[in-house]
């Protein structure tokens, strides 16, 4: 999908969030210059093109009471990563499941999973529940918490706020 | 947040039809006015449970990358180096972790070359390395978060 100026302003005007008012797309689309039927369409094409993955909420999960984050690390051989890369995605407690590379010699582990829960222990016994059941002994992992957020929001585009400088004013919530 | 609070967070999480009056199909679900649901939202927005309602785009298929990167940085200097990462527009999130590698950030830029310019100036700016360890394979991505759940 080619994306022309009027899409690349209607990508900044929203990625801050959709206004809270009961028509959305009209309020942007009085923004820029556009009908709501106009935005509408428009904002469908992105999301049918994959652009645009879902409209919807991004929760702040330590607000929701989802302290330990634990991003769990597996070193395992590369012939075995996509078995055992499924294998673990299809765990209801993992949320996220990656092949990255290699950092060696400081980090010698390719396959990352993000647990959410509650507290530590639970989130080590569902680990250690993970590791017996799927025989994973054998494969060298670490778990890492993470006591403290630096930074969480969802990420923005600078170079499209510059085209679309007026639109922090419509949500401000960031 | 009150027991609708928490129904009204799962079900937004699930993504909303793209619709004149999107808070509409959720108002009817939940058995409450439109109206409602706008004032909650915008009320779980300002109380910081939500950070924001709006589109999940998908970077690289706007051109864009997007990473994950980790630095080891010494105790004393994190506070000052995160706040250094953090001032970037393109660093989404950035947690402290108990490793060494103890800062990890996720990096998104809208032009796919211009990540490892960002690496190279938080680097300068920094004093340390950054690793940088973009996902070579996705097994899943589903993250949801159940409001109100025990786990």
């Amino acid at each position: 999908m080619v994306l022309n100026d009027s899409d690349r302003q209607l990508i900044a005007a929203i990625q801050g969030g959709l206004p809270m008012v009961a028509r959305p797309y009209a309020a942007i689309g009085q923004q820029l210059g556009l009908d709501e039927s106009a935005v509408l369409a428009r904002v469908a094409e992105l999301q049918e093109s994959g652009l645009i993955k879902r409209m919807g909420v991004v929760v702040r999960h330590r607000a929701l009471g989802y302290s330990a984050n634990a991003m769990v690390v597996w070193d395992v051989p590369d012939a075995d990563i996509e078995r055992i890369g499924r294998l673990l995605a299809d765990e209801s407690c993992v949320t996220l499941c990656y092949q990255r590379p290699r950092r060696l010699p400081h980090w010698p582990y390719n396959l990352f999973c993000m647990i959410h829960g509650r507290e530590r222990d639970s989130v080590l016994r569902r680990i250690s529940q993970i590791v017996a059941f799927h025989s994973l002994e054998d494969i060298q992992h670490q778990v890492l918490f993470s006591p403290r957020a630096f930074k969480q929001r969802g990420a923005r585009y600078a170079e499209l706020d510059k085209l679309q400088p007026e639109s922090r004013s419509l949500h401000g919530r960031t | 947040m009150d027991a609708l609070d928490c129904r009204l967070v799962n079900l937004l999480q699930d993504g909303i039809d793209i619709t004149a009056q999107p808070y509409m199909a959720v108002a009817g679900q939940l058995g409450i006015s439109e109206e409602q649901v706008v004032q909650r939202v915008g009320q779980l927005l300002d109380d910081g449970y939500l950070s924001r309602f709006g589109p999940m785009y998908d970077a690289e298929k706007m051109g864009g990358a997007f990473s994950l990167c980790a630095m080891q940085i010494p105790a004393d200097e994190l506070e000052k180096t995160a706040e250094t990462v953090n001032a970037f527009d393109e660093v989404a999130h950035n947690y402290l972790r108990e490793h060494a590698l103890n800062m990890w950030f996720v990096i998104a830029t809208e032009h796919a070359d211009h990540l490892p310019v960002v690496l190279q100036q938080i680097e300068q700016k920094t004093g340390y390395p950054v690793y940088n360890m973009p996902k070579l394979e996705e097994y899943y991505i589903g993250l949801r978060f159940e409001a109100g759940a025990t786990q």
